[in-house]
């Protein structure tokens, strides 16, 4: 990344749209998804915590799909649809089940890694309405707390599983989530 | 970060003018008039240094303590409010101030008068002199499992009931009636003969006049209405939207990024950089080289080393700007140093007992070995652990003016305060800390050298700064759990009892009492040899007793198991003389149903530890098949005197637990060449979802003087588990972590 292919970089937009909300950002398209989000979005509920995909702190919806943003281009991601933790909730009046659930279970203890941790869950249920531990494991290990809430998290997961599978509104949007 | 002992705290008291002496001119008087320029904001009267009210009859608790995680804002705001009779959906709280007013001269007086009873007269000078104390010795810290047995017993508890005779008082006199008819109940006062109720906010003016009491009535736990009963955390709502502020999150107009890198070998510097290609990076602003800082306290200082900066228009700028940095480091006398080599000289320094001194010598050791008809050897190893918070350590500054501004998570917001403006040659009043929320704490941000960083580049730049050290920085550039050894010897008579117990260990670190077993053996020498290394100590959730606790209640176990005996059963008849500690491992035998058998291959084990004021026992249960590990459950028992929050303290068993679990299995930062080899979560792995057992945690309220519970879940876990391993395979791991020792987990 020398200054002479920068220049020609620094010219061209990507368009993104995060949250509902179109962004063109006039940014180095290689430069991870999770700085654009953090320093030229101010969007800082996404955390950094390894930049390596090895932590989750990081994790974002694209197309409902959870991806680690510390090592996705934004480059990758031009013309997608991105949804961040301030997202997730349906209406800024009305907490995603998985947010109220991670009240009822007082899921957090520093915090740090659970937007990650939310949206790792958010897409699991997006299409599994009724997960197993199995299930759980799967998604979900790619999610590290230091605080170590797993089985918190993993209780806050099923009870707002068992909301999900008589909400038809909700069944409704995994349903649009899963088919983009 | 040296502990607060009674002694530092004389000292302090002596360099603060003589305080502990000359008593009457450090009366404390009304502090509020003084300090409430710092946090009253409009509507709001400060009537205690730790409580304001605002006209909407609401109470804000002023915390002297940083959340990390603990939920400590929720406990101790219980603590304030239960004893101001406050409703508790009026209450709320926050963070006090990172000044000198607000040093935590509770914590304090626990330390230094716990259990001391002074006349009534002389109160206000001692507590005048905590005052002063405090503050020369920067005391704001969070640590020690400490925050709810001495700020919330001596500081939270005595504000709320202080405040509520000074509105009770002022409610009297407005209402023309003796104040015992003067009733206080859910944030309003009341007399019941005249009908008359006013809230608390009514008479905020007139009690804000008023010197507030230094011993008010506290209630007695039958009383209780708060204290002790679940409520939820007040700052979960914003950790799960993404609105939560830690350090990393602060913006400011016209900020740059930075990230830093020091030498890798301990002790090391820069031989020179290369700064050409890194200037080529699009974004990258500046090099900046950041000179070695010493920082003293109290409590020893430390010298930390210099590192070069890149400071670019953005993290990833700098990011890429750092790895196109060419550094040459300085040769060190620590470059062949290896994690081969310390153990090597440890095993050396046991075997001539360099240096050795005893902290418990009981009984007859020497005769008893002579005496004995078998007797049992074993050394045992850790070694050296980061604490990879989740949050990598980070500060943003900005200096204008000869005035530095530092927003910073961190553990002890007034000695970073302090430590900066040395840093920076300021005056103290010159520096302004806003502490944010850590993620995660765990001993790490008790060192200011992230934010002493972040001030250097601000005031280097001219602009404002968020530093942000990778992970790989936040790896290598810890201050570490040490690696410790220990060598055990016990007596066994001819009938399995143990006659003798002998532990020489490498390095002496706090708390104290860490090797100390509690069971009944006649004969006992516990001692430590000096054998330092280069890495950098640092507190590590439980310091030393998260190694001790592995050790001690490891080689009990093996020691029950060659006497023929029940582990369980072995500990029991050693604890006839502690109750507390005998009630606390029955409990967890009976909720781990201890004496029904497992199926082959799987195993049950337990440990029981006291620390910090709180005893613990742990019972892990495994499945083992084919080498592959699976821990599946821990049963955990607390006995912290009373519970003031008790899903609180449950969760901090819990992460105490998978902390420590961390360890056990995975944790080993090496050495090779003097520095550490591990660099990220890849090679120096956590506990994930997959492999977090079930956990349940079961709560003594004994009434017993209150203990802590960030701490005491984690030293208990580790041996739990080895003994369950042992119990399901008749492996014995003497040495952490699991991982080496041949299973997948």
């Amino acid at each position: 990344m020398i200054k002479n292919q920068t220049t020609l970089r620094e010219s061209k937009m990507t368009a993104i749209t995060v949250n509902g909300i179109e962004q063109k950002l006039q940014v180095d398209p290689a430069t991870p998804l999770l700085w654009v989000l953090r320093e030229q979005l101010e969007l800082t509920g996404t955390k950094f915590g390894c930049g390596m995909a090895q932590c989750g702190a990081c994790t974002v919806h694209v197309n409902g799909t959870a991806i680690r943003s510390c090592v996705t281009p934004l480059a990758a991601v031009a013309g997608q649809q991105i949804t961040t933790i301030e997202g997730l909730a349906p209406s800024a009046d009305e907490p995603h089940p998985l947010q109220k659930a991670w009240i009822d279970e007082q899921v957090p203890q520093c915090g740090y890694c659970q937007s990650g941790q939310l949206m790792s869950a958010a897409a699991l249920l997006a299409t599994n309405s009724s997960p197993s531990d199995d299930d759980i494991n799967d998604a979900m290990s790619g999610n590290i707390c230091r605080c170590g809430m797993y089985g918190r998290i993993r209780q806050a997961i099923k009870s707002a599983a068992g909301v999900q599978q008589f909400d038809p509104a909700l069944a409704a949007l995994a349903k649009e989530i899963n088919h983009g | 970060m040296g502990k607060w002992t009674r002694r530092a705290f004389i000292s302090a008291g002596v360099i603060a003018g003589g305080g502990l002496i000359v008593g009457v001119a450090i009366r404390p008087g009304q502090r509020a008039a003084e300090l409430s320029k710092h946090v009253a904001g409009d509507g709001e009267t400060l009537l205690h240094t730790w409580l304001k009210l605002d006209t909407n009859n609401v109470v804000t608790a002023i915390i002297p303590h940083a959340e990390m995680g603990q939920g400590v804002g929720t406990a101790l705001a219980q603590m304030l409010a239960d004893e101001l009779d406050a409703d508790w959906d009026l209450v709320k709280f926050e963070e006090a101030p990172a000044l000198g007013g607000f040093a935590n001269y509770p914590m304090g007086e626990a330390i230094l008068l716990a259990g001391a009873e002074f006349p009534d007269f002389v109160l206000p000078t001692v507590e005048g002199a905590l005052i002063r104390t405090a503050q020369a010795l920067d005391l704001q810290i969070t640590g020690g499992s400490l925050s709810v047995r001495t700020t919330g017993a001596y500081g939270m508890r005595v504000a709320g009931a202080a405040v509520k005779e000074m509105l009770k008082a002022a409610a009297a006199a407005a209402w023309q009636v003796p104040v015992d008819q003067v009733l206080a109940k859910d944030s309003q006062l009341f007399h019941e003969a005249s009908g008359r109720i006013q809230p608390y906010s009514f008479f905020a003016e007139a009690a804000g006049e008023m010197m507030p009491p230094v011993s008010p009535i506290l209630k007695s736990v039958d009383q209780f209405k708060i204290m002790g009963r679940h409520v939820e955390r007040h700052d979960l709502p914003s950790k799960v939207d993404g609105t939560a502020l830690f350090a990393l999150d602060v913006r400011l107009p016209n900020m740059l990024y930075a990230t830093v890198n020091r030498a890798p070998t301990f002790g090391g510097g820069i031989a020179s950089v290369d700064e050409t290609r890194t200037r080529a990076v699009d974004g990258v602003v500046d090099v900046v080289k950041l000179p070695s800082v010493e920082v003293s306290s109290m409590f020893g200082g430390f010298t930390y080393a210099e590192s070069v900066a890149v400071v670019a228009k953005g993290y990833w700028s700098a990011k890429q700007g750092m790895d196109a940095l060419s550094i040459e480091w300085r040769n060190t006398a620590n470059d062949g140093v290896s994690s081969d080599t310390i153990f090597a000289q440890f095993d050396q320094d046991i075997s001539s007992a360099f240096e050795r001194e005893a902290d418990v010598v009981r009984g007859d050791v020497a005769a008893a070995m002579v005496n004995a008809d078998k007797v049992i050897e074993a050394d045992y190893r850790v070694p050296f652990l980061a604490h990879t918070c989740m949050e990598p350590l980070n500060a943003t500054a900005m200096v204008n003016n000869g005035h530095c501004e530092v927003w910073v998570g961190c553990q002890s917001p007034l000695s970073f305060r302090r430590s900066v403006a040395d840093a920076l040659g300021f005056d103290i009043e010159n520096v302004t800390l806003h502490n944010c929320f850590m993620g995660g704490g765990f001993g790490r941000k008790s060192r200011p050298d992230y934010a002493i960083q972040a001030a250097q580049l601000a005031a280097s730049l001219g602009r404002p700064v968020q530093l942000i050290w990778t992970r790989e920085e936040d790896v290598r550039q810890d201050f570490y759990r040490p690696a410790v050894q220990s060598r055990f010897r016990a007596a066994l008579a001819s009938n399995g009892d143990i006659t003798a117990w002998e532990n020489t260990y490498v390095d002496k670190h706090e708390p104290y009492e860490a090797p100390l077993i509690p069971y009944s053996i006649g004969a006992q020498d516990i001692g430590h040899v000096r054998s330092p290394t280069h890495i950098p100590f640092g507190a590590w959730r439980s310091v030393s007793h998260s190694q001790q606790g592995f050790f001690t209640e490891s080689f009990l176990d093996e020691v029950a198991v060659a006497a023929g005996q029940d582990p369980y059963q072995y500990r029991v008849e050693r604890l006839q003389h502690l109750p507390r500690e005998l009630a606390v491992l029955k409990k967890a035998a009976k909720e781990a149903q201890w004496h029904i058998p497992l199926a082959a291959g799987r195993g049950r084990g337990i440990s029981l530890q006291s620390s910090f004021g709180s005893v613990v026992a742990e019972v892990v249960e495994v499945t083992v098949n084919n080498g592959n590990l699976s821990v599946d459950r821990v049963v955990a028992v607390i006995d912290a005197g009373f519970a003031i929050s008790p899903d609180g303290m449950r969760a901090q068993i819990e992460s105490g637990i998978i902390y420590g679990l961390s360890a056990a299995i995975h944790g080993e930062i090496t050495i090779r060449n003097g520095a550490v080899v591990q660099s990220n979560f890849h090679d120096y792995p956590s506990v994930r979802m997959s492999e977090a057992p079930l956990i349940e945690t079961h709560i003594i309220n004994s009434g017993e003087p209150m203990g802590g519970a960030g701490e005491p879940g984690t030293p208990p876990i580790a041996s739990a588990l080895t003994n369950a391993i042992y119990n399901a395979t008749g492996e014995r791991i003497r040495q952490l972590p699991i991982k080496n020792a041949g299973f997948n987990v």
